[in-house]
């Protein structure tokens, strides 16, 4: 598949949050205000973009020459541990103002499932290294996409009149299975029509 | 006795992991399309969270406080490579099922946050208990999301096959007009919202 094929998979038609209900805890904790919505997004879509690549780079170079393969779970989980704790102090030394801003996500990134799963799936794709890093980065896109339009969503419900037990989480449910609904219209034949497969 | 009842009946309600605590949803939505996985599922989670509670438990006093996180991930890590291998051995069918969701276990908020909030402080015994209760309630929410899932998503109910029973039961009426929606991804998220709607209601209800 294209890179660009590969970038419309993860950001529409397999949708993190949407389609494959990866990263669901923080879609509902942090869309509450779309600012720390689009914070969330950013700091996710940076760290499931490096993740991919170090995780297929530890499968490649260092699992597989040495069969340890079932090894994968532990291998990758512990990467990504002492990767966001990495990232985290980077940020904090190079950049103060965007540590201020996505400062208390990080932390928050270990225990997202999109970072893990999109390092598994690479793998189970068989993708390569230039491979995973665009759906790494489509993965974490599309999380941003949905979290932003989620916390709009949620912005308006605050103003609206709903029904007493229904307010907060559950009708954020609802509102994102909507949501759902229409990123049914992104299916496989766009890859195929678009010629990108 | 009746203290250690309550670390294992406390999950199954009170503070059920899935509806009250709104924990470890992910896989609550995405393997929730069978019974038969829903079940796979909710068993494996058992086992992780009972055993790596009781790990932690057990090393709670050896860990040191700054890198407990990580260490509690390798643990929970660990248990969860063994649930994968042995039901890539024995059950390939429920693997391939659960597909990514399994090594997602790892995670799950649920197990990380009772190791946090309960394993750390509490002893060996009190740990298992509170995991079992905890894995039963979320396996008991998980199937009830399921069976609303199937039965009104495709009109069946899937179980394991066992001798001449295939594992698949058809419900008259409903599998001929099924409502599909229930089986895709936007179903889940719409019966979600809806039982949780449900626990609020009734939760408001119980204070009065």
């Amino acid at each position: 598949m294209s890179y660009i094929g590969i970038l419309i998979t993860y950001i529409f038609i397999q949708n993190f949050i949407l389609v494959q209900f990866m990263g669901l805890c923080p879609f509902i904790g942090v869309s509450k205000n779309s600012e720390s919505a689009i914070g969330m997004g950013i700091a996710v879509t940076f760290v499931t973009g490096i993740a991919s690549v170090v995780c297929y780079a530890v499968h490649t170079f260092l699992l597989v020459p040495f069969a340890l393969e079932y090894l994968r779970t532990i291998a990758f989980i512990l990467v990504i541990a002492a990767l966001v704790q990495l990232v985290e102090m980077v940020i904090k030394k190079m950049s103060p103002a965007l540590y201020q801003a996505l400062g208390i996500y990080l932390p928050l990134i270990t225990t997202n499932c999109a970072v893990l799963g999109i390092a598994i799936i690479n793998i189970d794709e068989g993708y390569n290294l230039l491979e995973s890093f665009t759906a790494g980065i489509a993965a974490g896109l599309g999380f941003t996409l949905a979290i932003i339009l989620m916390s709009n969503i949620r912005e308006k419900l605050e103003m609206t009149p709903v029904r007493k037990v229904f307010r907060g989480v559950p009708i954020a449910f609802i509102s994102a299975s909507l949501m759902a609904l229409a990123f049914m219209g992104f299916d496989s034949s766009l890859i195929t029509n678009l010629h990108l497969g | 006795m009746s203290a250690h009842m309550k670390e294992l009946t406390k999950g199954l309600f009170k503070e059920n992991p899935t509806f009250i605590i709104m924990l470890g949803m992910c896989p609550t939505l995405g393997v929730s399309t069978q019974v038969s996985n829903a079940l796979g599922m909710g068993l494996s989670v058992i086992f992780v969270l009972t055993f790596s509670n009781m790990a932690i438990s057990a090393l709670r006093k050896i860990i040191p406080d700054t890198i407990r996180i990580p260490s509690y991930i390798v643990i929970i890590a660990s248990f969860v490579t063994i649930v994968e291998m042995v039901l890539h051995a024995y059950v390939p069918s429920v693997y391939a099922a659960l597909g990514v969701y399994l090594p997602l276990i790892v995670v799950n908020c649920i197990i990380l946050g009772r190791a946090e909030a309960f394993a750390n402080k509490n002893t060996v015994l009190d740990s298992a208990l509170d995991g079992i209760g905890m894995g039963i309630g979320f396996t008991m929410s998980l199937t009830l999301i399921s069976l609303i899932r199937e039965v009104f998503g495709s009109g069946t109910i899937t179980l394991f096959a066992v001798g001449g029973f295939d594992g698949v039961i058809e419900i008259p009426g409903l599998s001929e007009s099924p409502i599909g929606v229930l089986t895709l991804a936007s179903g889940a998220l719409l019966v979600m919202g809806y039982l949780k709607a449900f626990f609020q209601w009734k939760s408001s209800r119980g204070k009065k």
